[in-house]
Parts: structure tokens; sequence; C-alpha cells
């Protein structure tokens, strides 16, 4: 059982012995794992297939144990009588040898990486036997008819990653298990006052502390008129908080952007109307705080202008809304980017998992409700990556496998989201998680209170995840694999589950809730959690009572680990007891780490009773300096828009069939073709709250957004959606509009009300010291600010990564496309009133709402073949909005039977969508489209990507109905679907179809990229 | 009004949606951790229907469900085979089939046999999935017609809205053949997939069997989330009038609660 506060580390029990314990399979029984290896071998470019895969299971157990002691522990707990057996082993000669022609591969953790199964045996045979054990647990690979070199590469590729994993050729039985080892525990100066300025530089890189020199001499001027020099634990603290990652600079800071383009820029950014800007003379504009002055400029603005249902925006681990009168919701989304590059499974658990963290941390503990998940990888079908990256197919499918493993058990449907392929995110790929929780309004806000204890709830610390904030404010090179490997870990999704329910019976306590303030370790660990609780009240920190996994731990490493899985309270002392008898009933660990509040508003660190830092709080929050960072547009030469390698180009020259293959093509299109592969694999209805689900229709169709019950008794409903425009990343103030576009109408689909919608900003951009980089970030934060006020849809938090960019050992920088991902939620005013967008009966009519124009510049269509109009599309902020709130009006009105936005691949494409989801078909006649220019091709019109578009099905009868409220839009009835099982392209009445199959676009929706 | 027990542990996270459907049905739920039972297994006595609800107890390490049903075998088992001979009716979805499974609570004794003084080693178990990986689907669902199962049998079933979600990684139901005929002889069988449905490869499509009384079901699919018409898959496009009937999970509740009506407490 978990003991309250710091236990010792046994390391070692003394007359122990080690056996090891293999699971095999019985003979006849199905061992699914090794079959999907062998059949996952043969998709490897490999000499040789495995023509068998044996799967077992590697317990290593440490202990005082007697034979019978040993036979029980295999019988009874690891081997399942039905279909397993146990093969013990004492030495390692006893060990199942290989037969000839089996090549054995066994792949174990590295010390220290977490290894959940073994905490929990070890756990339940401490309560079966009454024994202290240690448990270290593998997997055993018996390949058969392969030859070393393609058992090394399935070991490499499929089985193992060296980053966390040993790999061994024979069966593994250590002599002794690993202990910790001890650091040099003194408190080391490093002296700076003295440095010159490449010296400094020099420091900040070999510590890894990424901080640019300016900040370096910041530092080195505070240092020098405190008359000493800096201790490692405080330089440490520091570059934790001042991160890219933690404290937002370049976002935060003051800009000076110079354009050279003239009047017909679409953004007009040049415009002292805007708040923060200032027009210079030279015809630059000089914005302060970029954040402020656009993102939360629009939050601030429609809240004076009206919006009374934010409960919190931009001040919280998540943003918060009203949800009804006694309920709020909270939505945070995060990236966890370079972790994913490394290690994706872990990269991507602990990326959800930390996003979890931040809705427990939210107030005073929201309760996790719903997860999202958007990547964006490389092509599936590369033909080489260069050194140091790892294929994109593998990390999508480790990153679903991460995802899915963390979110299934934490209990949180993962509903909504998607992928987007360009080769540019080879060695730099993004891992977009997002959750929402559900809170009671009376907790939204919290404050620590001087007199609190800081407590620690979770996971213990060990030297996992050590600089992963400034590792992930730093760039990509080939040899991070190497040096930032500590940066990379596991998560143990149960951990987080007891830490959480633990919280939660805290909060809802009889006694009243149990704490004043609560915040997650995330990047930077305690330093920055404790450090942002305490800010204005100071904090005293006794480090050593932090439970650890092993030995060893310097104070600084306890300081700054990021090991997952762990909270921070602020508990007032009389409260103690019970959060530990409740911590106690719901097995997780707890720590006192502490109080809050100091006479000078300091953090002052201690171990074992000894001072061994101490910063002001004025200095680690307020000190850093904030530079004028320039930014510059357009730039030299325009980035492309999607780039993906292994895709058919289309020819469209000539042809019959044109249209329709070419519509075949799209819906096996990478970024078009299903995610189902993915979606099946994680739980999208645990809580049992799903009204709308990622797949809908008989068809399986992909659902434009999300709709969750979050209350049981409540009729009320949350829709759950986003927007991504990477396509138009060629003017992020374009893609920016689209995004947010694009979001609105996903959520306007299901049945959403456009005026109770809050969105969500991640900037994942290539490294922004790079001053058109930073001119592109600025147009996509004005995009932002001009969305956000169009659509009355407030930002309620944001996060930003700006460093993604892989520099290749040949030492070429790969920069990924800027990329702008917008999460939203809205409220569903009545859950019966939702609609999915699966074609529901013949004879309905097809109504497309929204005008289309021959702009196909960053559709998926160019991006395939060739176009002459190669303009961006344009989102209007007039008609954009009047647009949603005249279809969600329609919806409200019960007068659409099925609705779908009109995104990438274009009319053509939703149709398609509509007729696979709802198995029947449909008749388009393209002359009927509503256009804003005349002359446009067939091809262009249905395949055309303009935003603020919708596709609806209403009943012959609601034709009357639907005219009137559509009065001064451009809509038009451009077709009327049918019980035959396909859908027909028609240029005009009088002209052959184009026809295709229902399963023909079944097959090339679905068929392909299945991974 | 019957009280419904809700075991929870470290990873149980099905938890919720067990409760809502047990008080949707007219019982007071509640949920018990269960080292709170470990400690006081008499508690077990006050109640009249028990649940053990899905989730990732313990991690699944080891195996699903094992290291949960492992505790419960060796802290539990006496306490609740006294409320099944009590006569409450017992659920075990998902996780909860593959933690009763591990601790001996099925498929139980044979017809006519008495429950074991200490808990008989498994003779079926959830394997991992054909395709060895975690789907999410929901299927129709098939009630045989030999089912004494009290929470399935005379179930009206309607082909195009009876349909369970499935959520798991391990629900490959396996046995003997031996152990699969007698289930079967003895009606208790208590579900299986629809025709081609079969996703996870279960040996004869069974996705839920009971014991010797019918009382205690273990079944891979989550009936406690089909207790509204918006959870169904496509109920954008249903009739209303085939949702005028209550939906299956919740009918299965309902039986059990009609039983648990007649049930003493200890």
């Amino acid at each position: 059982m978990p003991r309250a506060a710091a236990e010792p580390v046994t390391d070692q029990v003394t007359d122990t012995i080690i056996c090891r314990i293999e699971v095999r399979q019985s003979p006849g029984s199905a061992d699914a794992a090794g079959e999907a290896v062998a059949r996952s071998s043969a998709d490897l470019d490999v000499s040789l297939v495995p023509s068998r895969v044996e799967h077992a299971w590697i317990y290593l157990v440490q202990g005082r144990l007697d034979q019978e002691m040993i036979e029980r522990i295999a019988m009874e707990l690891l081997a399942d009588p039905v279909t397993q057996y146990p093969v013990i082993s004492l030495a390692p000669a006893e060990c199942v040898q290989p037969e000839p022609g089996v090549t054995t591969i066994e792949v174990h953790p590295l010390p220290g990486v977490t290894d959940p199964a073994a905490q929990s045996v070890m756990q339940v045979i401490g309560s079966m036997l009454d024994v202290d054990v240690q448990v270290r647990t593998g997997h055993r690979w018996d390949l058969h008819g392969v030859d070393d070199l393609a058992a090394s590469r399935i070991a490499e590729t499929l089985l193992a990653n060296p980053v966390i994993h040993d790999i061994h050729d024979q069966p593994f039985f250590p002599e002794s298990f690993p202990k910790g080892t001890t650091r040099q525990q003194a408190t080391r100066e490093i002296p700076i006052r003295d440095l010159d300025d490449g010296q400094l530089e020099e420091l900040s890189r070999n510590a890894h502390l990424f901080l640019d020199l300016q900040e370096m001499k910041c530092i080195q001027d505070q240092y020098r008129s405190l008359q000493r020099e800096p201790r490692e634990i405080e330089l440490e603290t520091l570059a934790q908080t001042w991160s890219e990652h933690c404290v937002h600079k370049t976002l935060k800071s003051t800009i000076r952007y110079t354009q050279q383009q003239g009047d017909d820029d679409p953004a007009s950014i040049i415009d002292a109307s805007r708040p923060g800007h200032v027009v210079e003379a030279d015809g630059s504009v000089t914005i302060e705080n970029l954040l402020k002055s656009t993102v939360a400029a629009a939050t601030h603005e429609l809240i004076e202008d009206g919006i009374d249902w934010c409960l919190s925006v931009f001040v919280d681990n998540a943003g918060v809304i009203g949800f009804d009168e006694e309920w709020g919701v909270c939505f945070k989304c995060e990236t966890h980017n370079h972790p994913s590059a490394l290690e994706p499974y872990g990269g991507a658990a602990t990326g959800i998992g930390g996003c979890i963290r931040d809705i427990m941390g939210t107030g005073r503990a929201a309760r996790p409700i719903a997860s999202t998940d958007v990547f964006c990888v490389g092509s599936p079908y590369l033909d080489s990556i260069p050194q140091g990256c790892l294929w994109p197919r593998r990390i999508l499918s480790n990153v679903v496998a991460g995802v899915r493993d963390y979110g299934n058990r934490m209990g949180i449907p993962t509903l909504n989201g998607t992928v987007w392929f360009d080769d540019r995110y080879v060695g730099n790929p993004l891992v977009f998680c997002g959750c929402i929780g559900l809170i009671p309004r009376e907790f939204v806000e919290g404050e620590p209170r001087a007199g609190d204890r800081i407590i620690a709830i979770g996971g213990r610390t060990g030297r996992d995840g050590i600089h992963g904030a400034t590792f992930s404010s730093a760039e990509l090179t080939d040899s991070h694999a190497d040096e930032f490997s500590h940066a990379v870990q596991i998560g143990n999704a149960i951990t987080e589950k007891k830490a959480l329910d633990a919280i939660i019976a805290a909060r809802d306590h009889e006694d009243g809730c149990l704490f004043s303030a609560i915040t997650d370790c995330g990047a930077g660990g305690f330093s920055s959690a404790v450090g942002e609780m305490g800010e204005t009240l100071g904090a005293r920190v006794d480090l050593e009572n932090a439970p650890l996994k092993y030995r060893g731990l310097t104070p600084t490493e306890v300081w700054i680990s990021e090991a997952q899985e762990r909270m921070v309270l602020a508990v007032s002392p009389e409260h103690v007891d019970t959060i530990a008898s409740i911590c106690l009933d719901h097995e997780v660990e707890w720590c006192d780490l502490g109080e809050f509040g100091t006479p000078g508003r300091e953090l002052v660190l201690r171990w074992e009773g000894q001072e061994i830092g101490c910063l002001p709080m004025s200095f680690l929050h307020d000190g850093i300096p904030t530079p004028v960072r320039q930014a510059e547009w357009p730039p030299r030469t325009l980035p492309a828009s999607t780039m993906i390698q292994g895709i058919e180009p289309i020819d469209v020259s000539t042809g019959r069939n044109a249209i329709e293959s070419v519509l075949l093509s799209l819906l096996s299109h990478p970024n078009i073709a299903s995610k189902e592969w993915i979606i099946r694999q994680y739980d999208h209805e645990v809580q049992g709250g799903s009204v709308i689900k990622p797949l809908v229709g008989p068809g399986a169709g992909p659902s434009d957004a999300a709709v969750i019950r979050p209350l049981a008794e409540s009729d009320q409903g949350l829709a759950i959606a986003n927007g991504l425009a990477t396509g138009l990343a060629s003017d992020p103030y374009l893609m920016g509009l689209a995004a947010i576009d694009e979001c609105v109408r996903n959520l306007v689909c299901v049945g959403c009300d456009p005026d109770r919608i809050a969105i969500l900003d991640n900037f994942c951009w290539p490294g922004c010291r790079d001053s058109e980089s930073l001119g592109g970030l600025v147009r996509a934060a004005e995009a932002c600010y001009d969305g956000a006020k169009a659509y009355r849809a407030p930002f309620i938090s944001g996060k930003d990564s700006l460093n993604n960019q892989f520099t290749t050992d040949q030492g070429v920088t790969i920069r990924i496309p800027s990329t702008l991902l917008i999460s939203g939620m809205g409220i569903v005013p009545r859950l019966d009133h939702c609609i999915t967008m699966d074609a529901k009966s013949a004879d309905n009519l097809l109504v497309m709402v929204g005008s289309t124009s021959g702009r196909m510049g960053g559709s998926v269509f160019s991006s395939v073949s060739p176009t002459d109009d190669d303009r961006l599309p344009m989102v209007d902020l007039q008609r954009g909005p009047r647009t949603a709130a005249a279809v969600a009006g329609l919806i409200a009105n019960r007068l659409v039977r099925s609705a779908h936005d009109c995104s990438e691949g274009g009319l053509a494409v939703a149709v398609a969508e509509m007729c696979l989801a709802g198995g029947i078909g449909c008749r388009i006649e393209l002359d009927t489209v509503p256009v804003t220019e005349d002359g446009l091709d067939p091809m262009t019109i249905a395949f055309s990507e303009e935003p603020s578009r919708y596709m609806l099905e209403i009943q012959p009868g609601d034709l009357d109905a639907v005219t009137d409220a559509l009065e001064g839009l451009p809509w038009a009835v451009v077709g009327r679907f049918t019980d035959q099982p396909r859908l027909d392209l028609l240029v005009d009445s009088g002209s052959e179809p184009g026809s295709v199959t229902i399963e023909q676009m079944h097959r090339a929706w679905s068929g392909s990229h299945q991974f | 009004m019957p009280r419904a027990l809700v075991i929870t542990a470290p990873g149980i996270n099905c938890d919720r949606e067990l409760l809502d459907a047990f008080s949707l049905v007219g019982a007071q739920a509640e949920s018990v951790l269960l080292n709170q039972l470990r400690r006081n297994p008499t508690m077990i006595d006050r109640y009249q229907l028990i649940g053990l609800p899905g989730g990732f107890s313990y991690g699944d390490d080891v195996a699903a469900g094992r290291i949960m049903g492992r505790l419960i075998r060796q802290d539990l088992y006496g306490a609740l085979v006294e409320a099944i001979n009590r006569g409450v009716p017992m659920i075990a979805p998902c996780n909860g089939f593959q933690i009763a499974v591990a601790a001996g609570i099925l498929p139980g004794p044979c017809k006519d046999e008495p429950w074991p003084e200490s808990p008989a080693p498994a003779t079926v178990t959830l394997s991992p999935n054909r395709e060895a990986r975690f789907v999410d689907r929901w299927t129709r669902i098939h009630v045989p017609e030999t089912s004494r199962c009290i929470w399935t049998s005379d179930l009206q079933v309607d082909a195009e809205t009876d349909v369970l979600p499935s959520a798991h990684g391990e629900g490959r139901f396996m046995t003997t053949p031996e152990q699969l005929s007698s289930l079967q002889d003895q009606g208790r069988i208590a579900l299986t997939y629809g025709e081609g449905e079969n996703f996870n490869g279960s040996l004869g499509a069974v996705a839920g069997i009971c014991d010797t009384s019918g009382l205690v079901l273990g079944l891979m699919p989550h009936p406690e989330r089909f207790t509204r018409w918006t959870q169904h898959p496509t109920w954008t496009r249903l009739d209303p009038g085939c949702m005028d009937p209550e939906p299956m999970g919740l009918q299965m509740f309902r039986r059990a609660f009609e039983v648990a009506v007649g049930v003493h407490v200890a």
C-alpha cells in the first residue's frame, strides 16, 4: 500500500534471488500479438519476412522468494490457465532457448524508464504474499525463418525504440537489478559574472538552458548586483520559467512588422485602429505584445460588447465558459511535438496526459469529459528520410497508439481530430492533444493562501523528462535523439486516473473543497508549478520530501524533473490529514513539499533544512527582457502549398471520365480518406455521453463535429470540432481566417448555436528568429483577431510552439509549413435537434449555401493537379458569420435532414461523403451552383475549397421556409438525392452525367491509407 | 427501492454510466472503492444489485482484469457468492467480465452444483482481440433462445435497432470445446454477436455468459452505454416510432431491477 509522505527507496533487499518468469501461449492458442507483428513485418522493406512470430511476456522478479512463492506468482497471477503456460528460470541456463531457425528478440525498458506493468505486479505480489519484491517486465519475440539482419530491422522498426528500450538477441537474465546512481549532492555555483558574450552563449547551449544572449546578460546583471554567483538550481529555475514553452516570449513580445506589398493586402495590418498597433513613419507597424493585441484583444472586446458567458480566459491552465447556471466547461489544447519526434508512443501519451492534467488543474479542478487529437506528419509513402528521423508511418501509428492507450485508460472519450500529411513534417511531426472538462461554477477560481501547504499528489519523481521545457523550445537536429533521450518518457495513465479520482473526491468533499488552488506539473516540473502558484506569495520548498522513483537524484533534478502524473495543490494545514486519507483509499501517493508565503515574496529552495537556492518572484516572473523583434512580409520565396510524396498526379486534360476519376482520386487522398482505423482504436463513447459520434450513418461517414451530453440529466449538449487550413500556409492570414471559418462550420453542421462558440489557438511555427517566419506569425495572429471578432467566437486559451524545424546531418533545414489549429466547442441548445451528415432519404433536395470562386490555390485538388488560378480563397467576414447563423437557424427549426461542411475536396467530395455515409445516391447539376465570378469550369465548381459553404439536405415540402430563411445569401438547390446507389455529376441539366457508384466511392475513401 | 452497488478501483472508468443505468430504472446506486470493501466485505450484504464496471482496472497490467480479479478472488469471493445465493443480480460489462472471470465468479459451478468454498481456476478467458488492437464499435446482438440469463432472456430483439457498443482490446472469448458446449447446453450463453459481426474473433461468437442461476451476467458489450436513444449510432435517421420502446441496454437493467425488488438484504 502506498504510504503518506516520502518513504525510503529500497533498491535492494538482502538474501534475494532473481527469477525470470516467461509467459508463453499454449500450443493451439491464438497469439494475436505475434500474428500482428508477422503481418506488419510483411509491410517492411526486409529481406526475409518471418513465417511466424511468437510473443511471450517476461517478468523478472527480485526478492526473498522460495519455489512455492514463485510458482504461485507464475500460476495464479501471471499466466492465463486457459491459454498460457509459464516457464520459470532461476539462472540464465534455464531460459527457453530458441530452436534452430528461430531468432529471439527481447525488448526491455531501459533502467529509469517508467514500467507501469512492473509497478502493478510489484504491488499485487506484495498483497498476495506479503513480501517486498522488485519487478521488471519485457517482451520476447521469436521470429521464425529470418536472418539476423532482418530480425534486427524488425526489432528496430516495429518492436523497440533504442531511446527507451534495450534490445537483446537472446533471453535476458540480469545478474542484478539496476540501482540508482548517486550524483554529487552539493549545490554547485555556476560562475557567470565574469563571462563574455561568447562564453555566456556557450554556457546556455552546453547546459541546455536555451536562453538567448540578452537573457543570459540579464541574469548576469542580476547576479552582479547581488554580488554573488548563481547556484545551479537558480539558473535552471530561470531557464525553465523563461523558456518559450512556459512564457511564450515571442508571442508576448513587441514586434515591428514591415510589409513590402501594397494596398491589395486583405489583412490591412498597417492600421493604427487595431489595438496596440502604432504605425511608424516608415510605413511599418509596431505591435506591443502581439498576443495581447490580437488574440486576447478580440476576447476582451467581445466581452465588453456583451458576451457574458466567458468565465475565465487566458489566465488559467484552460479557458472556461458557462455551460448552464450551475456548470462551466473548459478546454485546453497542447502540443507535444519534439518528444513525439524522438519517441512517438511515449511522446503522444504524455502529450495527452499533460493536457488532461491541465484540465484537472483548472480552477479548483475540472473533471475531463472529452479529448481531441490532431496529427501532422510526413507522407506515409516517402521513399527516404533524413538521418535521425523516424518513418512517418511509424510515427503516425505510434502516436495513435500512445493517445489510445493513455486516453482509453483515463476513461476519457477521444472523439474528434484529424490528420494532415505534408512531407515537411518529416523531422518535426506535430502532435496536438486537446481536453475538455466540466467544472462547477463555484470552483472556476482558485488562489493559494499564505500558510497553505504545498501538497503534491500522484507519481514519483525520477530523472525522466529533465529539460523537457527547454528542449521543446529548441530546434530539432539529427543528434537530438542521443542528446535529449532523457527528455522523453513513458506515462502511466492509471497513476493519473488515481490522482484524478482522489482530487475530485477532495474537491467534492462533504466539508467543502479541501484545497484552495491546484495546478499540474508540466514543463519545468515542480519549478514551474510551484513558481507559478507562488508568484504573488512566495514559497518555501523542502525538496527532500518528494517521493523518488530511485535514489540518487540531486536537488536540482528533483526540482526540474518533468516526471509525469504529478499535481500540486495548495492545502490549508487543517485539511492535510483528510487529503491523506483520500489518497490512501485511492491508492495514490502524496507528499508535503513546503509552504506558500514568504516574508519577502521569494522562492526559497531547501534540501534537508539547508537553503540551496533563493530567487525573488519578481525577477523570476517579470525579469525576462523583452526585446523588439523584427517581422517582415512577404517572404522572398513563397512557401509551397501541400507537398506530399507518393500520390499520383491527376491528368485532367481531357476525357469524358475526368471528373469521376478526379473525385475518386481525391476521396482516396491521404488528407481526405477515412480515418476510421484511428477512430475505432479510441474509446470515443466512454462516460456514456456520446450523442454525435466521429463516424456517422450506416456507411460510417466523417462527422463534422462530435456532440456529447455532459450532464446525464440535461438535454443541453456540447459540440466539439476543429479547423485546420494548412493548405493555405503561404498566407497565414488567409489560413487563419479559413481555419476559424471551418471550425465554426463544423460546429454549426451538427446543431451548435453559433452565438455560443469558444475557440482556442495553437500556433506551430518554424523558427521565429527568422523575420519572415515571424511576419507570418503576425499575420496569423491578426487573422485570429479579425476572425474571432467577426464570428463573435472568443478565444479562451491557446498555446504556441515556435521552433518546428529539423536540421539534417547535411545541414539542410526542413521548415514545417506554418500551422494554426483552431479548436472549438459550442453549446447545443437541444440534443434531440442534433443532425448528422449522412444523407437520409431519396427525393430530398440538396441545397448549397455559399458562393464559389475560381480561387483554387491551396486546395487538395491543386496539390495533385496544376490549376490556372492559384489565388488563395478568402473568407468574407460579413457573409461568413451571416451564413453560419442562417444555417444554424434552419437546423434549429428542424428544416434540415443532414448537413455537411464543404471543405477539403470541395462540393463533390462533400456530397460523396454524405452519400456513402447514408447509403443513398444523389444527382448534382454543377451549373446551378452559386458563383462569385462567371465562366468557372466544372472542375473548379466541383472541387473548389472556397470557405463559408454548407451542403444541406432538405425535404421538398420545406423549400419555401428555407427560401425565406436564406433571403439575401447566395444559395441554390443544386441536386436531388436518389434511391440509385450512385452519385451523378452533371455539367448542366442537358449533359450526360459522370457517375460514380457508392461502392466505388467507399472503396476509394476507406480502402486506402488504413495502417 | 433496491440498492445497487458499483465496485470501483484504480483504473475503473465506466462507473458513472453504470450508476446512471441503475438509477434510470429506479435503483438507489452508489459506488464503493474496492479497498473499502476488502476491509469490510460485509458491506456487500446491504445491496440487491451489483455491478462490476468496465475500465482498465490496475492498468489491465499482466492481462485485462487480472489484478483486480486476483484481489477479489483473495478477499471478496465469499461475500459475492453469498450475494448471488441471496438472489442478487450482478452485471459485469467489459473489464467487469474480465475481472469476474479472473476472480472465479464466472462461469461459476455447473448446473445443480453449489459454489465451491474457494474460487476455482478459470476455465474461460478473454484474450486479445483477433487484430491485437483496441476496437470501439456497435454490433447487432443476438440472444440465444435457450438463454437462462435474467438480464437477457425474453428481450424483444429488433434486428435494426438492437445493437450494443463494444470497446475493448481483450474481448476474444476462449474456452475448451467441452466447456463451450456445456455452457450452450445449460442455457448460459446470454448474448452472441450478430452474424458477421464477431469482430474480436470470439469462440462461438460469444459476447456474454451467465452463471447457472442466470443472475450473474458477464459480457463484453456495454449495455450501460445504451440507455438513451441519442446514444444509438444512427438515431438521427430512425423513425420516431421505433424509438418508443426503451433502448435495449435499459431494458436489460429494467429486468434485473424487477428481480432485485424481491431480494432481501441480509
